[in-house]
């Protein structure tokens, strides 16, 4: 079915998990590596199909940028917007040390 | 006429009559999601409190002849990807369990202005990522024809609501069938509006050049009575379309007479179910009888539809996902910063370490799958081969709908290959779960309409769908279309046994 069947190593698959911003166990990386190859290898069917001539289509409507009219108008409030954070201090959201190894809190 | 058992638009008149008060219908839908919520889940929330003190507020509005809105007292169940500042939202997964919007959507907007009365939000697959609503982290919803099966997914809650009788409308979404899926399931009528007709601000982004919100309703009557209040233009979001909203139920009661309906002969083809087969056949002969004409059309790119869909509808969602990071709402994990063990592969610092285990902890495998999918599709080496590849299939998959109607009004068809299949039955194989979207990401892609209703019933007692398509803007006639099919046959007037003795 696929012209070009795409086999992910666990190699590539721990680098998209980390571009992902997801923890992956080692037995969580067999199972996506296995799992992430059969899709690709489903999708790349898409192979078959020459579309040099093709522009892509990213969005069903012909809609033009649209802007709003510059007028100011109310946001979240600083209460509303930390309402659901995991941590904050009341003005900031607080997160761990951005620069750093992993492992210095 | 008891409330669980009439239309919405019945119950509204009876409202508007005095013949029933806010509260009183209000009150037994809350009864009858108490008694069966127990075996359906179709509820992760119901806000009896919320509900009855708006409802008093109507009656009392009513009572002193104040203006009501149009839907005033009409009981309604939101699917749990909507913005609600009074209901938790949680799309179904860990990761927002517990989330409090500062806002509502704007859709919620719109029927809290027309007096409706929220019952309490829906289950649903985790971000609205499955067919089958097992993706949810909170338990996978109950068929009310069949407790042992799917009701669909991934407005499976909003779906099993309605057939239920816990709810005469809910409100679904619909990036790859998610409406009309699990409608043709459980047996009720699902409107998915063309793209940018109902405003997506506030609507949960799973894939924004795909998702569109809809009705889920026991008719189309229902439905084009509900399309008055949310469609509509909304400044705040720029993809939604500057169009009058027609009135919908104004427009229902035509004849079809010269309504030119299109028949895929590939969507009969092997792996559509003869039962499934015989039951839309025979409503091709229903609308024909109306006065419809039917004629074979091709959609010669439809066979590339799922693959299409399964790169560009990953790719925008592990774009939209990166939002929970576990900073702003949502999941973190505990003791951020202190590397743990189990883990492959170095972070880069602290906050990165944060991101990925909050992550990690709070989507389940399915979200997972597809943000990696995306994340891979539009990694560096890869974009062209997959993310641009899929983008230019799209078009051509678009072109074959806009050519298609040149020749005819609407086009018919199943809506899925088989009735609702068993819980667990395809938990196992991603793909195969995948291949249940085969009728309706072409839709999606288009971004055109499309509406689902029950159309028969298999021997075991299970619901069959149709699906109708049509182009941009014709959810007048897709609408009409399905209400005079309804009028002529009693397919959407059936109503689950199973549940009715079911006991929590």
């Amino acid at each position: 079915m696929s012209t070009s069947p795409q086999t992910l190593t666990s190699k590539d698959v721990a680098k998209v998990g980390l571009l992902s911003r997801l923890a992956l166990s080692e037995a969580d990386l067999e199972r996506m590596t296995g799992e992430l190859s059969k899709i690709v290898g489903f999708v790349s069917m898409l192979g078959e199909l020459d579309t040099a001539d093709v522009a892509p289509l990213a969005h069903p409507l012909d809609t033009q940028n649209v802007f709003r009219d510059d007028v100011p108008v109310a946001s979240l409030s600083t209460p509303e917007a930390l309402q659901s954070a995991p941590r904050h201090d009341g003005s900031c959201f607080l997160v761990p040390a951005v620069l750093g190894d992993s492992g210095a809190a | 006429m008891q409330p669980l058992e009439m239309s919405a638009v019945d119950l509204v008149a009876a409202l508007r009559q005095g013949d029933i008060t806010a509260v009183e219908s209000a009150t037994v839908f809350l009864d009858r999601i108490e008694a069966t919520n127990g075996s359906i889940n179709a509820f992760l929330a119901v806000d009896r409190e919320g509900a009855l003190a708006r409802a008093a507020d109507i009656d009392a509005r009513r009572k002193a002849g104040k203006p009501v809105g149009p839907l005033a007292g009409l009981p309604v169940a939101l699917k749990d990807v909507l913005c609600t500042s009074d209901m938790p939202t949680t799309c179904a997964s860990k990761m927002l369990e517990g989330f409090r919007p500062p806002y509502d959507a704007d859709v919620v907007a719109r029927l809290r202005r027309a007096d409706a009365v929220f019952l309490g939000k829906t289950n649903m697959d985790e971000f609205a990522m499955g067919g089958s609503n097992e993706n949810s982290a909170f338990g996978p919803v109950r068929n009310p024809w069949d407790l042992s099966r799917t009701p669909g997914g991934s407005s499976g809650g909003s779906a099993a609501c309605v057939a239920g009788d816990m709810a005469p409308v809910a409100i679904g979404s619909d990036t790859g069938g998610s409406i009309r899926q699990p409608a043709g399931l459980c047996g009720i009528t699902g409107l998915k509006p063309t793209y940018g007709r109902v405003s997506r601000r506030g609507l949960i982004a799973f894939a924004s050049s795909l998702d569109q919100i809809g009705p889920m309703a026991r008719s189309a009557a229902d439905c084009a009575l509900i399309m008055e209040t949310i469609a509509g233009h909304d400044p705040g979001d720029s993809t939604s379309l500057a169009v009058d909203v027609p009135r919908y139920t104004d427009l229902l009661d035509k004849p079809l007479a010269g309504v030119r309906i299109g028949r895929v002969p590939e969507h009969f083809a092997a792996g559509l179910d003869p039962e499934v087969a015989k039951g839309v056949e025979e409503a091709f002969a229903v609308l024909m009888a109306a006065g419809a004409t039917v004629h074979d059309v091709q959609l010669p790119h439809a066979k590339y539809g799922i693959p299409t869909y399964y790169l560009v509808a990953p790719c925008e969602a592990s774009s939209n996902l990166a939002r929970y990071d576990g900073a702003h709402y949502g999941h973190r994990c505990k003791d951020p910063g202190q590397r743990t063990a189990g883990h492959t592969g170095g972070f880069e610092s602290p906050l990165v370490e944060m991101y990925c285990r909050s992550r990690a902890e709070g989507f389940g495998p399915e979200v997972k799958r597809r943000i990696m999918l995306g994340t891979y599709a539009l990694s560096a080496g890869y974009y062209e081969a997959y993310y641009a590849k899929a983008l230019r299939v799209r078009r051509l998959i678009r072109q074959d709908y806009l050519d298609a109607f040149q020749t005819v009004d609407l086009i018919g068809g199943p809506v899925s290959a088989t009735p609702a299949f068993k819980l667990g039955e395809k938990t196992d194989d991603p793909l195969a779960m995948y291949l249940v979207d085969l009728y309706t990401v072409g839709t999606n892609l288009a971004g055109v309409g499309g509406i689902s209703f029950p159309c028969g019933f298999t021997k075991s007692g299970l619901p069959i769908g149709f699906q109708l398509q049509a182009p941009p803007l014709a959810e007048p006639l897709l609408l009409q279309a399905a209400d005079r099919f309804q009028r002529l046959t009693d397919w959407h007037r059936r109503r689950p046994q199973a549940v009715g003795v079911v006991k929590t």
